[in-house]
């Protein structure tokens, strides 16, 4: 296949970036998106250039560090799946596809395709996680957990944090992200008590990190590689505002 | 160097409580006066660090990754074994001690394993406490199902994501201690040096991957919870970024390095399909639960695999191993697909391949109940080959994955540096010469949760006299001059192959004569090709870009180099064990059908190697195996 690319280049945070073409005429179409920009950089630095650089590890769809914006969709044409897991039998032959980092103010860029997402980890560090100590824990089945719960419970926290809701919605708001984890937490009975104080805490920390607000576009539930529904950010919401309640 | 395992004495069900009953331990108040760098938050790295930190200790946590959530543990699949019986299989720690020693084919120590096996259990009520949606039955009660080498069900599960759900529990805590200012997180920092004072690990230079600084940490004690190297085949499960550097250079600084060349081939892999291929996904092991693996009994039979009738198709892990059938170890799968393989009865475009097929499953329990149990697995398939499993096999093929190799440690896991501990896969401990499936995440948490953070205690009692450590140290310096000499080495030479160019003829070399199986000859041909491969980067390697900002190729370029001398290492360290076991086979040494013949009398015992220098033979000491409790036996799975 031959393949034109239009991509970001960006020196740093500071500078400005610009989009850069390049031509690869012998695209294998069993390749992974990952893949082709892993030939085209092979060639870049063969010929004295400076490679592209880009956010990647697992390459299976888990690790959520990869993420592009392609075509003006976030990790690509494909439904439920993540860039690593692209592949360029889903595009044409003579195909010019753009390729642009994630885009919101809360992750700023790195240099070209790479950007920061610390700021997911400071949400997390608010309040996403279940205030029990390691090394002793009371017997696993002890608290029966009906198997929809669980079910339920695991489809919240089947988030990879890739950042793919904030970067396809128009406020960049990263309410699926914390919804999905305050949900995934308040459904089970370990992670009730806290659950009040655990949404108040993420959602100061979200608005503190300068992600928007939520305005229920749904456009995050669709674009999101794991599926994650917002209900989850209907359940943050009841938490919150349950803890609003309970305050007064 | 001087190999003592510290193995307490007693009956091997009461040695660790009598530990655990009589280690120093550092009181609450004095805790805070020490600090301790963990590099790495796998599980091993991440279980580690919320510990310590909880107990009061100061920590550094490092990962590679833009967040420790990334680290490669988030990639396991099926799930991790706990001996819970809870399914009234008759299971119990001693049972899950056996497999394990005996999965590993009886190269393991059996303190070590037993310890692994009475501590599975908690592990499962720690993670449960931290909200891991395991999966459940319809009372509530959690669900299990079987794996590879074992005749119980011990393995408990998250759909296809146990890995991911066990890592975030534990990245919740090591989060939790983030906030409460009891861990300090560097993430994209690598590890590029340890520091020695005095003998004992005092701490590491990391690079800033995103601005290129070099920094000094310092501590009271060095854990290494940086995972396997198995990325050292080029082509492997694991992620792009994981590899064996720090380990490696803790190696140069004195850590004995343990059975280098035990490496886990898995059998069910997705194959390669073009030589831009940079990664080889995994398809879980419990896909074996109900598929069936089989190739045509016609040689280059170029037939729809639905159109091969029954009695043509060669169901040869169930003709091979009748008593385990398609949940054969994986050593043992591996080697018998490449067998098929090489005599010709591959599949798929490459001939590569061989059939996992789930038609009879589906038949039997509906395509619901299958989708259920592995749709994120089908779907992965489809995603990557293009191909809908509920209608044809999948094809698989072994390709490499974890690393029963690593550094040696000791009963406290300390490695041969004192303070210097390593913990997870990237020690060489409990898997003998073969790991058992679901076994590697309950190693990681149980080394990171209930081990260390007894052990390194009573390392650190005596450390409290000697106050904060400083980075104005000389070894410091020191250690810094050389990592920068290096990195600027690497910009200097200007030739003309890229990093990943050198990486994947390494990969391949090493796979062909270090990998399924090995020969004298091959293993000794391999040693030349890998010097002249090594001289051949040092004169033409290209790195572009500087040293001071974000700079992939650098990265590669340092993990690279030090893939040129570990493979190396292994090669001596599989041409030095005159035996077959596990995942070590030489083809000299196999029974007339076909078998590892493992020679328990001249080779019970792990190979340590010490590095002398560049281009010179390592150093082989030995850590002889004593069995107390059990026989070793021959490994039959028949």
């Amino acid at each position: 296949m031959k393949i034109q690319l239009k991509i970001w280049r960006q020196e740093n945070a500071q500078a400005k970036g610009k989009m850069v073409d390049y031509n690869l005429p012998d695209v294998n179409p069993e390749m992974s998106f990952l893949e082709m920009l892993d030939v085209l950089n092979e060639k870049l630095i063969r010929s004295g250039d400076d490679p592209i650089e880009f956010d990647h590890d697992c390459r299976e769809g888990i690790c959520g560090q990869c993420g592009l914006f392609i075509n003006g969709r976030v990790h690509g044409p494909m439904s439920a799946t993540t860039t690593c897991q692209l592949h360029m039998r889903h595009f044409e032959d003579g195909d010019t596809i753009y390729v642009e980092p994630f885009r919101a103010s809360a992750f700023p860029v790195v240099k070209d395709l790479r950007i920061d997402r610390s700021a997911f980890d400071r949400i997390i560090q608010a309040g996403g996680f279940i205030s029990t100590r390691t090394g002793d824990a009371p017997e696993a089945n002890a608290i029966p957990i009906g198997h929809q719960t669980a079910e339920d419970a695991f489809d919240a926290a089947a988030c990879i944090g890739c950042g793919a809701c904030v970067a396809t919605c128009k406020n960049a708001s990263a309410a699926l992200f914390t919804g999905a984890k305050v949900s995934h937490l308040a459904m089970l009975p370990q992670g009730e008590p806290e659950s009040p104080e655990r949404a108040e805490k993420m959602v100061a920390q979200m608005e503190a990190e300068g992600f928007g607000h939520c305005t229920n576009t749904g456009a995050c539930e669709v674009e999101c590689p794991q599926e994650i529904s917002i209900e989850h950010i209907a359940r943050m919401n009841f938490e919150y505002n349950k803890a609003a309640v309970l305050e007064k | 160097m001087k190999l003592d395992a510290k193995i307490p004495e007693g009956p091997l069900q009461e040695k660790w409580n009598r530990y655990k009953a009589t280690c120093r331990l550092v009181s609450p108040n004095n805790k805070k006066k020490l600090d301790i760098i963990v590099v790495g938050t796998g599980l091993a790295g991440s279980s580690a660090a919320a510990s310590f930190a909880e107990m009061g200790y100061k920590v550094k946590s490092f990962c590679f990754q833009d967040s420790p959530r990334r680290a490669h543990s988030v990639a396991a699949q099926g799930g991790v074994n706990a001996s819970k019986n809870y399914q009234n299989d008759g299971d119990s720690a001693f049972r899950m001690f056996y497999d394990t020693l005996k999965g590993g084919d009886f190269r393991a120590r059996e303190a070590n394993v037993y310890r692994l096996a009475e501590c599975s259990a908690n592990l499962i009520d720690q993670a449960v406490a931290q909200g891991v949606p395991f999966a459940r039955e319809y009372g509530g009660y959690l669900a299990n199902r079987s794996f590879g080498g074992v005749q119980v069900r011990r393995t408990f599960y998250a759909r296809g994501q146990t890995g991911q759900q066990l890592l975030l529990g534990a990245y919740s805590a090591l989060n939790r201690q983030v906030a409460e200012g009891n861990i300090k997180l560097f993430s994209r920092h690598e590890m590029l040096e340890l520091v020695l004072i005095d003998g004992k690990a005092r701490g590491i230079i990391a690079r800033n991957l995103d601005t290129g600084e070099i920094e000094r940490h310092a501590a009271h004690a060095v854990v290494l919870a940086t995972g396997g190297y198995g990325k050292i085949y080029y082509l492997s499960t694991l992620a792009m970024g994981c590899n064996g550097s720090a380990i490696w250079r803790a190696h140069k600084k004195g850590a004995g390095f343990a059975s280098a060349s035990w490496t886990q081939i898995h059998p069910t892999c997705l194959p390669q399909s073009g030589d831009y291929q940079s990664k080889l996904t995994l398809m879980s092991e419990s896909l074996r639960n109900d598929g069936r693996i089989w190739v045509p009994k016609k040689e280059n039979d170029p037939r729809e695999p639905g159109d091969i009738p029954e009695n043509e198709r060669d169901y040869y892990l169930e003709r091979r191993y009748p008593a385990f059938g398609n949940l054969a170890p994986r050593d043992i799968a591996s080697r018998a697909a490449k067998e098929r393989i090489d005599a010709g009865f591959g599949v798929g475009p490459q001939r590569n391949a061989v059939y996992l097929d789930f038609a009879h499953a589906i038949q039997e329990y509906g395509e619901d109940t299958i989708r259920e149990r592995y749709g994120n697995l089908f779907r992965m398939y489809e995603k990557i080959t293009g191909h809908n499993a509920y209608q044809r096999p999948m094809m698989i093929s072994p390709a490499a994955h974890f690393s029963m190799g690593g550094l040696w440690v000791d009963y406290e896991l300390m490695t041969s540096i004192p303070g210097l501990y390593a913990i997870g896969e990237c020690n060489f401990s409990d898997h003998g010469a073969n790991r058992l499936g679901a076994n590697s995440l309950l190693q990681a948490c149980v080394d990171g949760y209930f081990i260390l953070p007894y052990t390194i205690g009573n390392y650190l009692a005596d450390e409290l006299r000697v106050g904060r450590i400083s980075t104005d140290h000389p070894a410091f310096a020191e250690a810094e001059t050389q990592v920068r000499e290096q990195l600027q080495r690497f910009l200097d030479i200007k030739g003309n192959r890229t990093a990943t160019d050198y990486h994947k003829e390494l990969g391949l070399l090493l796979y062909d004569k270090c990998g399924v199986q090995r020969t004298k000859e091959g293993l000794e041909s391999a040693i030349e090709k890998i010097r002249v491969l090594r001289a051949d980067f040092w004169e033409n390697l290209r790195v572009p870009g500087t040293s001071e900002h974000v700079n992939t190729e650098l990265e590669k370029a340092g993990r690279v180099a030090d893939y040129l001398e570990l493979a190396e290492l292994m090669c001596y360290d599989a041409l030095t064990r005159d035996e077959s076991c596990g995942a070590h086979f030489r083809e000299e040494f196999q029974t007339a059908e076909g078998e590892a013949e493992r020679r328990d009398e001249e080779y019970q015992f792990v190979s340590v190697w010490e590095y002398e220098a560049a281009d010179q033979e390592p150093v082989l000491h030995r850590e002889e195996l004593e069995f107390e409790t059990i026989q070793p036996s021959v490994r039959s799975y028949k």
